[in-house]
């Protein structure tokens, strides 16, 4: 073996001095390692999970937690897969809230930013506590987002809430009883259906398939052998 | 050796390198590269399929057990529909809400069935783009030669055609929704470069496009009110006892009960394989990414493609621990950000195909080139900084944010660090064959999106797989309302299990291997 590779190697904590730490799971102990994530210190306490698992990439929002660490009364909030246990955490997974999710025809709207009130009539009640953006593991700035679909700013909510994975932890802790979360995904895609310019390019091109503009090409490539096509890929750069 | 001191070749060699430029591999250096390094040429990995459409061809032994494999269903479950329907769509990702719609449109009583929630897929997670061509400068023709290129010359033409003419009308279908694609200054869609297109192609929503997708069609197919089962799993399609099928035994998660839908079409889209953590890789998978769709299609006689090719995207993330198996995603290498070796140098075009570069890091780490962990991995590194250096500060973050977010949990701040990474089983190349509408061999039987195959020949192009869902889900929906509608719901029976069961005795192949396999079993017991 070359010299780079003996010398080339990281030392990790966890693995130069494997260590276990205690944490406890709804309630009960469990001796898991530490550093694994919330998910894997389940497997290893032998839970299998199926609500409250998905992409296991912090994306799909199926593993919303609440977790407490070591003497720290605060509760918090993450991703069961994106998240490292340490020694006196107490977790338990948040199952999904019954939040109610209006049903609407978004290519069919008339007037959507008035909708809202009719849609999802308790957004505007918001009381300000704050509580939305302190249980959001993405870092939404929420309440904010929240204001900003009352007021109008769609565009501005749709930027903010690019990062949401539909967790629903925002939702049982608002005492107006918003569902958060869903105001803003009605509002991002309002503001995308109908406030985001039609590009033009597109409309072309597709107009231009339609018009046949490739049919000589197709003919020419469809007829390629492969030693044609090759040639031709080679080309590409 | 502490990580920050091993980085520090990474930030002396920077200056150097950015004035390198590497040559994509002339085809026979690449052909000689992969031959040798890619684990698609492990040959101890594989071994040939028994029995069955495939009998003879070599796939993976993982997957190969699996497609032999048993029935969970008993064969003299009372077959008693509790549910009927037009299309019964198996799948909640991308593909399977696609095809809903698309079917639901057509006035097709439509059921969507999924093992988890609606939308826990790996689309969800997709966040390099969704290539169309729709610039100026690129045309179908042009993708569908770089995507031609990219998958080794093996891919079906007209699978290919159709994906490839059918992308802008698609993008137009997303934006109606309300999809919020990155623009241009004048409104146009904003496009990236790929890794192995010669165009800039890829439509974006920042690094969260398979995320935006999923959240709007997912909002969709409640707004539809879809009938939707989750933690239902597929576990055998139902046929008429001619070979056409008929609907399928779907397993409640919660109680066990077996629940019988009679269809008039069924649509698989099922996804991908990676949780079978083929030739012991970690993956950037799902949870139930377990090819349920393959065990379940071959069982009633469906031909499969290709299935002895995977994707191993690049940079799977090695370091920390606890993000092993998880994406970094090529919009770092699209932006110019070098791959580097223990020895501070670069090795390959970062934005060759996927299987090239996945050859090339596996070379590095076999040759002594890698930087090992203490748990026992081995990776290179990927210079994220660079990117800070070449764009100005706050560029990563800016671009990357989900990326950023991902590390930062773990202390590690990737705009001033590099990080280390490893190929990770990423995609099915192949899968259930298909035709233009998506129909398997079988007849009434649909298949779309990772499960099927073809289209992408033996490599896929990053970009294609969330066209590939979109254009194929919406044919696949649109084609199997059409035969609903003209169809009759035929008898439903369990015949083609038992003739596979026959099959399996005949060949001495009798397996005790459950499948579709549904989650990998991570829970330890004891």
């Amino acid at each position: 073996m070359a010299d780079t590779d003996t010398q080339n190697v990281i030392d990790q904590e966890e693995v130069l001095r494997p260590k276990m730490v205690t944490v406890e799971i709804a309630g009960k102990k469990y001796e898991v390692p530490e550093g694994v994530t919330v998910i894997k210190a389940l497997w290893y306490a032998g839970q299998e999970v199926i609500r409250g698992i998905g992409c296991l990439g912090g994306f799909c929002g199926a593993c919303a937690t609440y977790y407490r660490t070591k003497d720290d009364p605060k509760v918090r909030t993450c991703l069961a897969c994106q998240t490292a246990v340490q020694d006196g955490m107490t977790f338990t997974m948040v199952p999904p809230f019954p939040a109610r999710k209006a049903i609407y025809n978004m290519v069919e709207l008339k007037d959507p930013k008035q909708d809202l009130f009719t849609l999802y009539p308790e957004a505007p009640l918001c009381r300000n506590c704050n509580a939305c953006t302190e249980a959001c593991p993405q870092k939404i700035d929420v309440r904010e987002g929240v204001w900003k679909a009352v007021f109008g700013d769609f565009k501005s909510v749709s930027e903010m809430f690019m990062d949401c994975v539909m967790c629903g932890l925002c939702v049982p802790v608002c005492i107006a009883d918003i569902a958060p979360n869903l105001v803003a995904l009605y509002a991002s895609r309002v503001q995308g259906a109908h406030f985001t310019e039609k590009p033009e390019r597109l409309e072309h091109r597709i107009k231009e398939i339609a018009d046949g503009k490739y049919k000589d090409e197709w003919a020419r490539v469809m007829k390629m052998n492969e030693q044609e096509l090759a040639k031709v890929c080679a080309e590409l750069k | 050796m502490d990580i920050h001191k091993l980085q520090e070749i990474v930030h002396k060699t920077r200056d150097a390198r950015r004035k390198q430029t590497l040559p994509k591999y002339a085809p026979a250096e690449r052909d000689t590269l992969i031959k040798k390094h890619h684990p698609d040429f492990r040959e101890s990995a594989y071994r040939p399929i028994t029995f069955g459409p495939n009998a003879g061809e070599k796939t993976v032994r993982e997957l190969a057990s699996l497609l032999e494999g048993n029935s969970v269903v008993p064969m003299d479950l009372d077959l008693t529909p509790q549910y009927t329907c037009d299309v019964l769509v198996v799948g909640g990702g991308g593909a399977g809400c696609a095809a809903a719609l698309h079917a639901h449109a057509q006035g097709a009583k439509v059921m969507l069935a999924t093992k988890l929630r609606l939308g826990d897929s790996n689309t969800v997670m997709a966040q390099g783009g969704m290539q169309i061509a729709v610039t100026n400068e690129d045309s179908p023709v042009t993708h569908f030669l770089d995507t031609l290129k990219g998958g080794h010359m093996k891919n079906d033409h007209d699978l290919l055609k159709v994906m490839v003419e059918e992308g802008p009308a698609i993008a137009k279908w997303l934006l109606s929704l309300g999809v919020l694609f990155d623009r241009d200054a004048d409104g146009n869609l904003h496009v990236k470069k790929g890794g192995g297109s010669s165009k800039p192609r890829l439509l974006t929503a920042s690094d969260y496009t398979g995320l935006e997708i999923m959240r709007v069609l997912k909002d969709e197919v409640l707004n539809q009110k879809i009938q939707l089962l989750e933690f239902s799993a597929a576990v055998e399609l139902l046929s008429d006892g001619k070979g056409t099928c008929t609907g399928a035994v779907l397993r409640d998660l919660d109680n066990k009960r077996f629940l019988v839908v009679a269809a008039r079409t069924v649509i698989l889209a099922t996804g991908g394989i990676g949780r079978l953590h083929i030739q012991g890789f970690p993956t950037s998978n799902h949870f139930g990414a377990t090819g349920d769709g393959l065990a379940m299609s071959y069982r009633m006689g469906a031909r499969l493609m290709h299935i002895d090719t995977f994707q191993y995207h690049p940079s799977g993330a090695v370091y920390p621990e606890q993000l092993i198996g998880a994406l970094v995603t090529e919009g770092i290498r699209s932006e110019g950000g070098h791959l580097v070796n223990a020895k501070g140098e670069r090795f390959v075009n970062e934005l060759d195909t996927r299987d090239v570069v996945s050859s090339s890091i596996i070379r590095e780490c076999e040759e002594g080139r890698g930087i090992r962990t203490m748990s026992g991995r081995i990776g290179v590194w990927l210079d994220t900084p660079l990117l800070e250096a070449e764009q100005g500060e706050g560029t990563v973050n800016k671009h990357f944010p989900a990326m950023v977010r991902q590390y930062e949990r773990f202390g590690i701040n990737i705009a001033k660090d590099p990080v280390l990474i490893y190929p990770t089983l990423h995609y099915q190349n192949g899968g259930v064959k298909i035709d233009t509408h998506g129909e398997s061999d079988v007849k009434n039987l649909f298949v779309a999106g990772e499960a099927s195959g073809g289209l992408h020949g033996r490599n896929r192009l990053m970009g294609n797989s969330l066209l590939d869902l979109m254009v194929y889900g919406k044919r696949s929906g649109l084609m199997a309302a059409a035969r609903a509608k003209s169809g009759s719901q035929g008898r439903l029976t369990l015949e083609h299990v038992n003739k596979f069961k026959d099959e399996a005795r005949k060949h001495h192949a009798s397996s005790d291997v459950i499948s579709p396999m549904l989650f990998p079993a991570y829970a330890k017991k004891e």
